[in-house]
C-alpha cells in the first residue's frame, strides 16, 4: 500500500457509523470490516479529499507517533479492497 | 498539556497527559455468510 | 477539526463482544415472503406450503425495505416458503436493491428459468441459494420431494450458464447426507456455485423428523473435520458454532446473532428473534405497528433482553463455553431443554444427558401457526412423513352399486349370481 498515493472508499463500499467505529461492507466480496476506533472512521472519510495517505491521517488528527498504526490499519483495507488508489 | 481537555481524568492534581495508546489493530473483518439466525 | 481523544482508551471490545450487545440497525436479516411454497418438505423450518392471506401486501413490502435502506441494513435474505412464487417477487427484487438493499434469496430452483438467470447475472447486489439436501435424487427426493432434485440442478444449469459465478448451494446436513459432503462439493464446483452446509435444527416440521434426521455424534464429528479441511471455501451461516466445543473453532462469527444483529420477519409481519424461532416466545413485535420494523428492533423487550450479557448457566464452567456459547437457542427450546443450559448436540455430551431427563416430548413447545399443505394426514411426532396410500380396484367389482335412483326394476338383478351367493345383488353396469 503506498502511503503517498491518492485512495478512496471502494465504490461498491457501504459505511454504517456506529458508535465504537463503523461497519464496512463490501457489497462485491459480502466481506464485512469492523473500523474499531472514529479516528480511523475520519482517515477514511478523507482519503477523497486528500492529496495522500498520510495528508488524511494528518487532516483527522493522527499524532505523528501514532501513524504507522493507522497506515497498517489502511493497509488491511487496501488488502480487502476496501480502499483503492484513485487516479483523478 | 492542558489539564482541562483532559476530560477522563476529573480534577487529580498528579495527573500527567499519557501519551495516546493506540491499540495495534484497528480493523477486523469478517465474512457475513448469514450469522447465525439466517438461513 | 477533531482531537484525538488524550484519555487513554479502554481496551478496545472484539467485533464479537459489540455484536452480542446489540446493534441500532441489522447487519442482514432473514425475510420470509411467503409460507406458499411448491414443496412439501419434511423438515421445512417454516412448515410452509399454504398462503397466509394476511401475507403483507406488495406496498408493505416496499415499506419494509424503505426501513431497512434508512437504517443501512446491508443486505437482506430472503426466503420462505418459496418466496419467488409470490407474483411481486421480482419487482420486490428489483426494488431492494436499487434502494442500496443487497438481496440474498433462497430458492427450491421452481422459476429460475434461462431468461431469469440472465436477469440475476446482471444484477450485482443479488445472490442466489439453491436448496439441495441430497447429492444424489435418492437423497435428496426422499426429504424434499419427487422431482425436487431436477429442478434445482436445473436452476443451477441455468444460472451457470448465464454466467452468475458463485451462486450457493445451499444443504441442510442430515443423517442420510454427511456421508455426501465430497459430492456436494463436487456439484458446486461443476456448476462455479459455492457449497453452503447448513444446521438442521428441531423447528418447524423439523421438529417432526428430528430424531431421524439429526446428524449422530460420529457424523458430528465427520462434519467438524470436513469444515476444518475446507475452510472459507464452504460457508455455514455461522450455523455451527457448537461444533467449536471440539477445539479449533471454525471460521465465522461463533454467535447467535438472534436479537442482536440478525432476525425474522415473518410472511404477515411478525418479527421474530430467529427464522428456527418462530413462536410466541421469540416474538418481538409486528411490522404494521405504529413504529414499524424499526420500533420493533429497537423498542422489543425481547430483543432488550437478548442484547443483555448472557450467563451462561449450566455451561459457563464448560472450558468451551467461549466459542460454544452454550449453542443454540431454537434448538434448545424445540426439544425441551433450558435456555442456559446446554445444547442437544452438545459435543461433549452433556445435552444428551439432559435430553435423556426431560420430559416426555407431548409437553414439548410447538411451532407457532402450520401453513404444511393439507394433502397428506398430519404428520406424527416421530415418523418420516406422509403415509404412501396405493389405490387399487377391487377385484371382485367389475361397476359401481346400483344407485337408488335407477330406474329399471331389474337393475342389479341377476338370478344366477343371486343364487350363488345369497340373496346379495351383484353388481351390474347400468346404462
Amino acid at each position: 500500500m503506498d502511503p503517498s498515493a491518492q485512495w478512496r472508499l471502494h465504490p461498491q463500499v457501504s459505511v454504517r457509523p456506529e458508535p465504537f467505529g463503523a461497519l464496512l461492507y463490501h457489497f462485491g466480496t459480502r466481506k464485512l470490516s469492523f473500523l474499531k476506533d472514529r479516528t480511523l472512521v475520519r482517515v477514511v472519510d478523507e482519503l477523497l479529499q486528500a492529496p495522500d495517505a498520510i495528508a488524511a491521517c494528518d487532516r483527522a488528527g493522527v499524532a505523528a507517533e501514532n501513524r504507522a498504526t493507522y497506515l497498517r490499519a489502511l493497509e488491511t483495507l487496501a488488502a480487502s479492497h476496501m480502499i483503492e488508489e484513485r487516479t483523478a | 498539556m492542558n489539564p482541562e481537555h483532559d476530560k477522563g481524568h476529573g480534577d487529580q492534581s498528579e495527573t500527567v497527559d499519557a501519551p495516546v495508546v493506540v491499540e495495534d489493530v484497528l480493523v477486523e473483518e469478517v465474512s457475513i455468510d448469514g450469522m447465525c439466525g439466517v438461513y | 477539526m477533531s482531537l484525538v481523544d488524550t484519555a487513554p482508551p479502554p481496551t478496545p471490545l472484539r467485533l464479537v463482544d459489540h455484536f452480542e450487545r446489540g446493534l441500532d440497525a441489522p447487519i442482514c436479516l432473514t425475510w420470509e415472503l411467503t409460507y406458499a411454497c411448491n414443496l412439501s418438505c419434511v423438515h421445512c423450518l417454516s412448515s410452509s406450503g399454504r398462503r397466509d392471506p394476511r401475507e403483507l401486501t406488495t406496498e408493505e413490502c416496499k415499506a419494509v425495505i424503505d426501513e431497512l435502506e434508512r437504517m443501512q441494513v446491508f443486505y437482506v435474505n430472503i426466503g420462505g416458503g418459496e418466496p419467488t412464487v409470490r407474483s411481486d417477487f421480482w419487482e420486490l427484487l428489483d426494488y431492494a436493491t436499487a434502494h442500496h438493499v443487497g438481496v440474498k434469496f433462497s430458492t427450491n430452483g421452481v422459476k429460475i428459468t434461462p431468461e431469469i438467470a440472465q436477469r440475476l447475472a446482471a444484477n450485482g447486489y443479488v445472490d442466489v441459494q439453491i436448496s439441495l439436501d441430497g447429492a444424489t435424487a435418492e437423497v435428496n427426493d426422499h426429504v424434499r420431494g419427487p422431482g425436487s432434485y431436477a429442478t434445482a440442478i436445473r436452476a443451477m444449469q441455468h444460472l451457470s450458464d448465464a454466467g452468475m459465478r458463485n451462486f450457493k448451494v445451499s444443504v441442510v446436513c442430515t443423517r442420510q447426507n454427511i456421508p455426501q459432503l465430497d459430492e456436494f462439493k463436487a456439484i458446486a464446483d461443476r456448476y462455479g456455485a459455492q457449497l453452503r452446509l447448513t444446521r438442521l435444527r428441531p423447528s418447524g416440521r423439523g421438529a417432526d423428523v428430528w430424531d431421524e434426521l439429526h446428524p449422530t455424534p460420529g457424523q458430528q464429528r465427520e462434519l467438524y473435520d470436513w469444515l476444518l479441511a475446507h475452510g472459507e471455501d464452504v460457508l455455514t451461516g455461522d450455523s455451527f458454532f457448537h461444533l467449536s466445543a471440539y477445539g479449533q473453532a471454525l471460521p465465522g462469527l461463533n454467535l447467535c446473532g438472534a436479537g442482536r444483529v440478525v432476525c425474522l420477519i415473518d410472511p404477515v409481519g411478525d418479527v421474530y428473534a430467529c427464522p428456527f424461532a418462530i413462536h410466541e416466545e421469540f416474538l418481538a413485535g409486528n411490522v404494521r405497528e405504529a413504529g414499524g420494523f424499526t420500533g420493533v428492533w429497537r423498542g422489543s423487550e425481547l430483543f432488550a433482553r437478548l442484547r443483555q450479557p448472557q450467563s451462561g448457566g449450566a455451561c459457563s464452567s464448560c472450558q468451551f463455553f467461549d466459542t460454544c456459547k452454550g449453542g443454540c437457542m431454537a434448538a434448545k427450546f424445540f426439544t425441551g431443554l433450558p435456555l442456559d443450559g446446554p445444547d442437544p448436540e452438545c459435543v461433549q455430551g452433556y445435552g444428551e444427558q439432559l435430553l435423556a431427563q426431560r420430559a416426555d416430548a407431548s409437553g414439548l413447545p410447538k411451532h407457532s401457526g402450520d401453513h404444511s399443505h393439507r394433502t397428506s394426514p398430519p404428520r406424527p411426532r416421530t415418523g418420516m412423513g406422509p403415509v404412501r396410500l396405493t389405490l387399487t380396484r377391487r377385484a371382485d367389482l367389475s361397476a359401481p352399486p346400483v344407485s337408488a335412483c335407477a330406474e329399471d326394476p331389474l337393475a342389479g338383478f341377476h338370478p344366477e349370481a343371486s343364487a350363488r351367493s345369497g340373496s346379495r345383488p351383484s353388481a351390474e353396469r347400468t346404462n
